[in-house]
Parts: C-alpha cells; sequence; structure tokens
C-alpha cells in the first residue's frame, strides 16, 4: 500500500503544502486557473524547482534517481505530448489489451499514426501510457479534459480499477465537480497558496 | 615556385568593383552600400594588420608567441560562437561551452597535423601552425555554432515533449537524444556538402590560392586534402563535443529541464 506523503512542499507561489494521500485513495484538488495546481503537481513529480520533500512510503524522493521516482510517482498532463509517429514506438512493453478495450481502442490502436489520432484519443492513449509502467502513485492533470462523456466515464473507471488492485496512491486535479463527487474520497481547494480541505467523509466507492 | 607580386595598383583595380557595387546599391536603393564600404575597408586593414603581425611571428619564433597568437584566435572565435546563438546560456556557460570545445577539438587536430603529418621543425612553425589552426578553427567556429543554436533553440520548442519523456521517467540523455542527434547533424552538414563539391563545383580557397602563388597543382591538392580532413575531424569532434556538454548544461543534478539557463531569445 504504497501512500504519498508531501513535507512542507514549496514551489513558486505555491505551499508550504502538507498532504498524505493513502495507497489506495484517491484526492481530488480544484482551484481558480492560475492557482498553482498544476505547479505542485509538477513539483510533486520532480520537475521543477522546490523545497521541501515529498515521500513514497519511506522512500525521500530527494534520495532516489530523478527516473525512478517519476517512474513511481508518474505525471499525467492535461494535454498529451509524442515524439515518434507511431503509438506503439512509445510504449516499452506491450500494451494491455483489456485496458485498450476498456477505453475504447481496438487491438489494431498500437499500429496508429498519432497524426490520425484526435486530442482526445491521444489523451486517452497518454493514460495508458503512463499505467503501462505500472506507477505507485499517479498525479493526473485534469485527465479528461478533452474527453466527451462516454469516453470520460471509460477513464473514470479504467482508473478506479488501477487504484484498487495496484493500491495506488492518486491525486487528481480537475474541474468537474461531478468527477470529484464521483472519483474523490476527499477533496481540496487550493487557494493562496494554500490546500483546503471540504466537507469530509465522501462514500468510498 | 613564381610568385607575382601584386601591386597597390592591382589590388585598387580590385577595389573599383567593389565602389561600382556601392554606387549601383546607391542607384537600386538596397542601403547596403555603407556596410559594403566599411566591410571592405574592415577587412583590408585587418589582413594588412594580421600580416605585420604574421611577418613579426615568422621572424622570431618562439613557442610563447604562437601560443598567446593561438590564444588570442581561440578567444575571438568563441566569442564569436556566443554572439551568433539566438538563445545563449547565462554567464559564463555561454561562453565557455563554445570556446572549451573549439580549443580540444581545433588544438588536437592541429598539434597532431603538425607533429604527426607535416612534421616541422619546430613542431610549432608558425607558418604552418597559425595558417592550420585558423582553417579548422573557422570551421569548427562554424559547425559548433550551427549546433549550439540547433540544440538551444529545439529544446526550447520543444519543451513539453521533453518533459513528457522525463515524467515518464527517462533519462535526460534519452528525453533530449533527439534534439541533440539533429543538432550534431546540422552542424556537419556544411563541412560534407563543401567535401563532395569539392573539385567540381569549387576549386576551395586554400588551394586557389596555393596554386595562384606558384605552387604546383599536384601539391596544392594534396595539401588541400589534408586541410580537408583536418576540417571535417575537428568541426566533428567540436560539434559533437559542444552539443554534448550543453545538453548536460539544459538538465540540472534532479534532470529537470532549465531552460532558465538560457537567456531570452534575440532577433
Amino acid at each position: 500500500m504504497p501512500s504519498l506523503r508531501l513535507q512542507q512542499l514549496r514551489t513558486r507561489h505555491v505551499g508550504p503544502i502538507e498532504l498524505n494521500v493513502d495507497g489506495g485513495e484517491c484526492v481530488c484538488i480544484h482551484g481558480a486557473s492560475g492557482s498553482g495546481k498544476t505547479l505542485l503537481l509538477r513539483a510533486i513529480a520532480d520537475l521543477d524547482e522546490h523545497t521541501g520533500e515529498a515521500y513514497l512510503d519511506a522512500q525521500r524522493c530527494s534520495l532516489l534517481s530523478a527516473p525512478d521516482w517519476r517512474r513511481s510517482v508518474a505525471l499525467v498532463v492535461a494535454e498529451s505530448h509524442w515524439w515518434g509517429e507511431c503509438v506503439g514506438e512509445h510504449f516499452e512493453t506491450a500494451i494491455n489489451t483489456g485496458w485498450l478495450k476498456q477505453l475504447g481502442f481496438p487491438e489494431e490502436a498500437v499500429d496508429w499514426q498519432l497524426s490520425r489520432c484526435s486530442t482526445g484519443e491521444r489523451q486517452r492513449l497518454a493514460l495508458l501510457r503512463t499505467l503501462m509502467r505500472n506507477p505507485a502513485a499517479l498525479l493526473l492533470d485534469e485527465p479528461t479534459g478533452n474527453l466527451d462523456q462516454d469516453s470520460t466515464l471509460r477513464v473514470e473507471e479504467l482508473l478506479a480499477d488501477y487504484r484498487r488492485q495496484r493500491q495506488s496512491a492518486v491525486l487528481w486535479v480537475s474541474h468537474d465537480s461531478g468527477q470529484m463527487e464521483r472519483v474523490a474520497q476527499r477533496r481540496f481547494i487550493l487557494c493562496d497558496g494554500g490546500l483546503v480541505e471540504e466537507e469530509r467523509g465522501l462514500p468510498c466507492r | 615556385m613564381q610568385v607575382i607580386t601584386l601591386s597597390p595598383l592591382d589590388l585598387g583595380i580590385a577595389a573599383v568593383l567593389i565602389l561600382a557595387l556601392a554606387g549601383l546599391s546607391l542607384r537600386l536603393r538596397l542601403g547596403v552600400e555603407r556596410q559594403l564600404l566599411t566591410s571592405a575597408a574592415r577587412s583590408t586593414i585587418q589582413l594588412f594588420l594580421i600580416g605585420l603581425v604574421l611577418k613579426v611571428l615568422f621572424d622570431n619564433v618562439h613557442l610563447l608567441w604562437v601560443a598567446l597568437m593561438a590564444g588570442v584566435m581561440i578567444v575571438v572565435a568563441g566569442r564569436e560562437v556566443m554572439v551568433r546563438q539566438k538563445r545563449r546560456f547565462i554567464g559564463w556557460w555561454g561562453f565557455g561551452v563554445g570556446t572549451l570545445s573549439m580549443f580540444v577539438s581545433s588544438f588536437t587536430v592541429t598539434v597532431m597535423a603538425l607533429v604527426l603529418v607535416i612534421g616541422t621543425q619546430p613542431w610549432y612553425a608558425p607558418q604552418y601552425a597559425i595558417p592550420l589552426l585558423g582553417m579548422i578553427l573557422g570551421n569548427t567556429m562554424n559547425g559548433i555554432s550551427l549546433g549550439l543554436d540547433r540544440l538551444t533553440q529545439d529544446a526550447a520548442q520543444k519543451r513539453p515533449i521533453i518533459e513528457s519523456r522525463l515524467a515518464l521517467g527517462q533519462s535526460w540523455q534519452r528525453a533530449i537524444s533527439d534534439s541533440r542527434r539533429e543538432a550534431i547533424r546540422v552542424g556537419l552538414i556544411p563541412i560534407i556538402n563543401a567535401m563532395s563539391a569539392a573539385g567540381i563545383v569549387s576549386l576551395p580557397g586554400m588551394m586557389t590560392g596555393q596554386i595562384l602563388a606558384g605552387t604546383p597543382p599536384v601539391e596544392a591538392v594534396k595539401y588541400q586534402i589534408l586541410v580537408m580532413f583536418l576540417i571535417a575531424g575537428g568541426t566533428g569532434f567540436g560539434t559533437v563535443v559542444a552539443v554534448s556538454f550543453a545538453a548536460r548544461r539544459l538538465f540540472d543534478e534532479r534532470q529537470r529541464l532549465r531552460l532558465d539557463r538560457l537567456s531570452r531569445p534575440r532577433n
């Protein structure tokens, strides 16, 4: 049960942040644009300079090599970016076909050209790209931002399955209050650089 | 060897071309006549000065003087590399990356050629050392500045892609590999083109100069081939070293992409 813990984390105008996300728990964060939600996730993934520390269980971020940390605590950004031409070359292992189907893709999607995929398709594939690396904690920055209702529900379902099976800690930035109702056990608002918890005790799904 | 010496009148005839071109620029309102005249004047003065310096240097052969001359050349070349960057590294790195790589490649290649190939006595004989270094340095400078410029601009442009790769747990070497390969390739293209066109499309300047000064063509050709290979080696290794240093410098010890180490783009 890998839990994600932030201790006095501070980056630019965000922080200091104290937060503990248990293994198997999903915590949502929302807040006005510019409040620093993305900055916070980037700092946890150690992509930006920051002070304070993040822990995965007892492991300190600063004691692990940066690639190892980012493999365990994986960031998925709102807009997906790709470097190759074909979907398959971005995966290190064969793609889990069950997950592909769950997100509404046929098995042949591995051979698709990215230039012919829609924004929403690319976003879902980018999520798969990260999940296939089997991270212990997930940092999701509006993972359903470009998706229609049906795809959004598919993504939520896949992420819930993954979270339960892997017992991973999930930190989810969302703008959609309906979505937060559905996925989060706890929710916070990021305001003036600090996290404020909202209405505790939502039923655990 | 028969050298036909040029009189001031001979050079004056050639200068008429420049004056005519300036007149044309004035007539067509191209607006380059001032630049044309000043740069022509500059190159005349600079070349005469370097001629004097070389004359003194050749008359007083001493390692210290040769080294001093080489040092000045490399510092000026390093500055030139820095000035040509659209986004350069902040602080000493802006100057250091190019200069250090040029030092490593140009000096090694020149010394190697002097000691192993030409075998002059002493090895630093300025008649050979300075022109060779100049030619290798000039070309290496081009390759390095093209390569560095490409790398930093590419990294800035592809920042989201590079950071996505980092976020997937790739090492910085893999995350920047595409940009690095492209930058090295861009730095090497001019010398590769020059080598494949040499002799057919263009007669290289050095060889032309030697032939005009009376050297038998076959001897001039041999020197030209030597120089071409030395230039290719110097440019190639210099570009690889410079681009690799720069790529390393784009990431910090936690393998974060640090574009804040580059200055704002200039036009």
